[in-house]
């Protein structure tokens, strides 16, 4: 190896300017929050959301339509991470903001520590957005898991959210192994884990002789990115850690991390590995009908509301992965574009509507217990009928019934099904949205037309009632205007896909 | 009047007015929730008034249209327009609102505004689906007014309102979410158009054309309801509250026939001509057995339920003969439908408001007490059977007269409705209202008030204009109706 070969490159340090400030701002809040005597820590939940508002302003303003690549091209700056971020930044502030109350009624929790470790998260989960190499994906995936292990840990007293870390921890730790093992294959038969360079290398050298090595590699990946979805069969530290974990680390969970894991998919199996489409969507259909089918089913089991949503969740993955499975038919990606941002589309606002749900909760959850069980939300209508109606707009939003966003979003994903050909696909979906929707009209048959258990007031901070009627106006106007949006996620991929 | 969006002001008014009641809040203010929402209905009947008065009955083409893009990514647009098919419906609707108010005025005590606020919106939402003329804006109306009428049931309904409420909503979402991919597979076919009238003029293939008129018929069965998918509509007028069932049986029966003249037919007119026998069948089916169901029941919201489905066979009978006749005939019946069953409701609604029962053997004698009330629920039972000068006798007839020409045994299976039609209901009537004064509920009851008059007066000026003089409302679906018959007689396989 000659010297120039060891050349040191500095990398463009302004293209990851972003991670760079979240970094240098998680590290100072941190040390900052060493000298906070309030017990309430309000500087440093100020300056945690002042860090995220920054970011915001970074991103803007290094924001271009250019695709840019730094740090021997393991990092990508392109429109579709800058969207995912600030999307990313926006929904850290919602959680962060619904979970003030919550947090600060729990003595474990009420710490700098919890702020510090969602900065930390909110990093990993830019890193993953922002990958353009496997490894790189991986360190983004390592720091948002560890971050979340010691979240859902922090409420160390309780044996549930013990339970819960110890669980997601053993589970996470094996996945990550999955992943890795995966991913090395993969550089065994390509050469290369950048991922425009694997993508090439496959274009040019196709399947010859490597195909063995390159699907086991893929199952690995592939079974890597559903843990991390959590779609089934990798489901299964989903409904432990919603229900174990403390509600305002559960919202956490619920919310930013579906937006980095759809980045993720994106940049790994669309971009990286689309020559193999055919045997990854082979895989995902698999596990995207049988998400909606065990999601569907044992969601209507279950008495716990957070343990429902966690079965949702996994559905609702399931049905997300049905745009992501429709992108190549028959070797033809022309169907791509519109597939993948029918999925983006059902991502962001799956989000925006677990984050409400999850903010009633919240809510709900005063004077240190929790309301998670169904029966808590009895004749909530009465107890206050626009938080009920803001938590019936989610469920219905969440079923897929119009006019809530929710339907647009399956709309569009059913659209690329059928467009893409798969009209069994789409029946198979609907039918399993027809029995999930049974267990959405139960939260609201148990708001509305059940008798109160508590007729207590709901207290609240101000500006966070402020905030979750916001987020419940946000789903219906969505759902009667979902076209600017929906132009958004389509030019985004646009922009950043290399179909 | 062609500058002033009158269908987006029926679909909007109501529910602007819905929300604007939903915003008084509690109970304390119910007295104002009240006066709004009588406001609102009346506003909302008020400007589809325009609709009639400047509505051109020589053209078959859609009037008042409105079109403005919506959703660009999916080519889907704000598009709306009505012809002489789906015009009536809007005005009966805002009608009916009103009726539905007033009804509720002093039996709803609790949670007023938002039940006052579930019909307004429910109204827009219904108007919606009659004037929309994109699929998927129809659509999502479509399943949205099931949303209101979840909620009616539930929160306001009889002892069993839950399990009524659910099966309402799953069984109707059933049917419309294969009708979603119907749609899917349209816009698909069709190059990337949402518009109704696009998909009435491509041509389809047989084999696709019969997959979609399947899932049609299965979305617009279940909401019609044709036998055998008709088991939620017993269940849900007997738990809804008296404004519930009258906008069911007025109004939401009516979107699944609708949904059979705007899709089914000119979408797939080679599969409706080839299906045709098996929808006869089945609507003789419900005429002649739920007839007979309906003989044997001992509530009167199940007995007037299971006639509903029975006239609601009429209907469907009309539409899958293909002529003119028929299809005026069965549009007719619709309209009057939704007086007569509208004003039947009331009846029971008025009677269990006073004495807490719809059992039939609970009653006896009524006319001892409320005779202005029997002489009201005597015009409407006439015309539930179908009587010579009200409503329900002519679109029956015009029906059945249309079936002696397509096939006499047909004609004749129907017309046994008259006399299993007139058993039912009469005998209902004398048990209820004739009679000795049978307990001391019946003698306690007290007549009519103003407000229940006026709801009366309503129901019946409806019921006796149609039934004496029925030609305004065929004229206007005259050449609508032609026009789709024109279009149906037109093979679409290429």
């Amino acid at each position: 190896m000659t010297l120039a070969e060891l050349q040191f490159q500095m990398p463009d340090l302004r293209l990851a300017s972003a991670e760079i400030f979240v970094l240098f701002m998680a590290c100072l809040v941190l040390i900052l929050d060493l000298f906070v005597r309030d017990g309430k820590r309000t500087v440093t939940f100020l300056a945690t959301q002042l860090t995220l508002i920054g970011a915001a302003v970074v991103t803007l303003a290094t924001a271009s339509n250019d695709v840019g690549f730094t740090f021997s091209n393991m990092y990508i700056a392109d429109l579709l991470g800058d969207v995912l971020k600030l999307l990313l930044y926006l929904t850290v502030i919602i959680v962060l903001l619904y979970s003030r109350g919550y947090v600060l009624e729990r003595e474990q929790m009420a710490k700098g520590e919890y702020y510090v470790l969602a900065l930390f998260a909110t990093l990993g989960m830019m890193v993953m957005i922002s990958a353009n190499h496997f490894l790189s994906v991986y360190i983004g995936i390592e720091l948002l898991s560890l971050s979340l292990y010691a979240m859902v840990a922090m409420n160390r007293d309780s044996i549930p959210a013990t339970e819960a870390a110890m669980k997601y921890f053993v589970l996470g730790a094996l996945a990550s192994g999955l992943l890795l093992y995966g991913i090395s294959m993969i550089y065994g038969a390509v050469g290369t884990l950048e991922m425009n360079a694997v993508a090439e290398r496959l274009m040019t050298m196709g399947y010859q002789g490597e195909r063995t090595i390159l699907v086991f590699g893929l199952v690995f990946v592939v079974s890597g990115i559903a843990f991390k979805l959590g779609v089934v069969p990798f489901h299964m530290w989903i409904p432990d850690v919603y229900h174990g974990a403390p509600t305002a680390v559960t919202l956490f969970i619920a919310t930013a991390p579906k937006l980095a894991a759809f980045a993720m998919v994106i940049r790994m199996l669309a971009n990286g590995l689309l020559m193999l489409a055919q045997d990854w969507q082979t895989m995902l259909i698999l596990l995207s009908v049988l998400s909606m089918a065990v999601g569907n089913i044992a969601a209507i089991a279950q008495t716990n509301l957070k343990r429902m949503l966690a079965y949702s969740a996994i559905s609702h993955m399931g049905f997300m992965l049905l745009g992501i499975v429709t992108g190549v038919v028959g070797g033809d990606a022309r169907f791509g574009l519109n597939a993948y941002s029918s999925s983006m589309f059902y991502v962001i606002t799956y989000v925006l509507t677990s984050a409400g749900t999850f903010g009633v909760i919240l809510l709900l959850a005063r004077g240190g217990m929790e309301s998670d069980d169904l029966n808590d939300f009895k004749g909530l209508n009465k107890r206050s009928p626009w938080f009920a109606a803001v938590m019936m707009m989610m469920m219905f939003s969440m079923a897929g019934i119009p006019f809530f966003v929710g339907f647009f979003a399956k709309f569009s994903v059913l659209q690329a099904v059928v467009a893409a050909g798969y009209l069994w696909l789409a029946i198979t979906a609907v039918a399993f949205s027809l029995i999930g929707c049974f267990y959405y009209l139960r939260v609201v048959k148990i708001m509305y037309f059940d008798t109160p258990v508590s007729t207590a007031p709901i207290e609240a901070p101000i500006d966070m009632k402020i905030l979750l009627s916001a987020n419940g106006l946000a789903v219906a106007l969505l759902g009667i205007f979902p076209g600017r949006l929906m132009s958004v996620c389509h030019y985004t991929l646009a922009r950043s896909l290399w179909l | 009047m062609s500058g002033t969006p009158l269908l987006s002001l029926a679909i909007w008014v109501p529910i602007l007015a819905g929300l604007v009641v939903l915003a008084t809040g509690s109970d304390r203010n119910a007295p104002l929730a009240r006066m709004l929402s009588l406001i609102g209905a009346l506003a909302g009947l008020l400007v589809t008034i325009p609709l009639y008065t400047g509505f051109d009955m020589s053209t078959p083409a859609m009037q008042f249209v409105e079109l403005s893009p919506w959703i660009r990514g999916f080519n889907a647009n704000y598009h709306l327009g009505v012809d002489g098919i789906s015009m009536p419906f809007v005005i009966l609707n805002s009608f009916i609102t009103v009726t539905v108010v007033l009804a509720g005025w002093q039996v709803i005590e609790s949670k007023v505004a938002q039940y006052n606020a579930g019909f307004l919106i429910m109204s827009g939402l219904l108007n919606g689906i009659f004037s929309a003329l994109d699929g998927v804006l129809f659509y999502v109306f479509f399943e949205a007014s099931l949303i209101p009428l979840y909620l009616i049931i539930g929160i306001w309904g009889g002892p069993r309102r839950v399990y009524a409420a659910f099966k309402f909503f799953l069984f109707t979402l059933f049917g419309s979410l294969l009708f979603l991919i119907a749609l899917l597979y349209l816009y698909m076919q069709s190059g990337g158009s949402f518009a109704i009238l696009d998909w009435h003029k491509m041509p389809l293939a047989l084999n696709a054309q019969t997959w979609l008129f399947l899932a049609f018929l299965v979305a617009f069965a279940v909401k019609v309801p044709m036998w055998p998918v008709h088991t939620w509509l017993p269940d849900a007028h007997v738990e809804a509250p008296t404004g519930g069932s009258i906008v069911l049986a007025a109004i939401a029966l009516k979107l699944g026939a609708y949904g059979f003249l705007r899709f089914s037919l000119p979408i797939a007119p080679d599969a409706s001509h080839a299906m045709a026998g098996m929808v006869v069948g089945l609507s003789l089916i419900a005429i002649i057995y739920i007839g007979f169901v309906a003989l044997v029941q001992d509530d009167m919201k199940k007995l007037v339920a299971y006639s509903s489905i029975a006239h609601m066979g009429f209907v469907t009978l009309g539409f899958f003969m293909f002529s003119a006749l028929a299809i005026e005939g069965a549009l007719v019946q619709m309209i009057s439908h939704g007086f007569v069953s509208g004003a039947m409701f009331f009846s029971i609604g008025v009677m269990y408001d006073r004495a807490h029962s719809r059992q039939i053997a609970d009653y006896g004698g009524v006319v001892n007490r409320m005779p202005k009330f029997a002489a009201f629920f005597m015009l409407f039972a006439m015309a539930n059977a179908g009587l010579p000068a009200t409503s329900g006798f002519v679109g029956e007839f015009m029906v059945i007269l249309a079936a002696v020409g397509h096939n006499f045994w047909i004609a004749f299976a129907a017309a046994t409705t008259m006399i299993v039609g007139a058993a039912y209901t009469l005998w209902m009537y004398k048990r209820v209202v004739f009679g000795a004064v049978s307990n001391h509920h019946v003698a306690e009851l007290t007549d009519i008030n103003a407000r229940e008059f006026l709801v009366f007066v309503l129901f019946a000026v409806g019921t006796l204009v149609m039934g004496l003089y029925p030609q305004p409302f065929t004229e206007i679906m005259h050449s609508s109706v032609n026009e789709l018959l024109r279009h149906v007689a037109l093979s679409k396989i290429q």
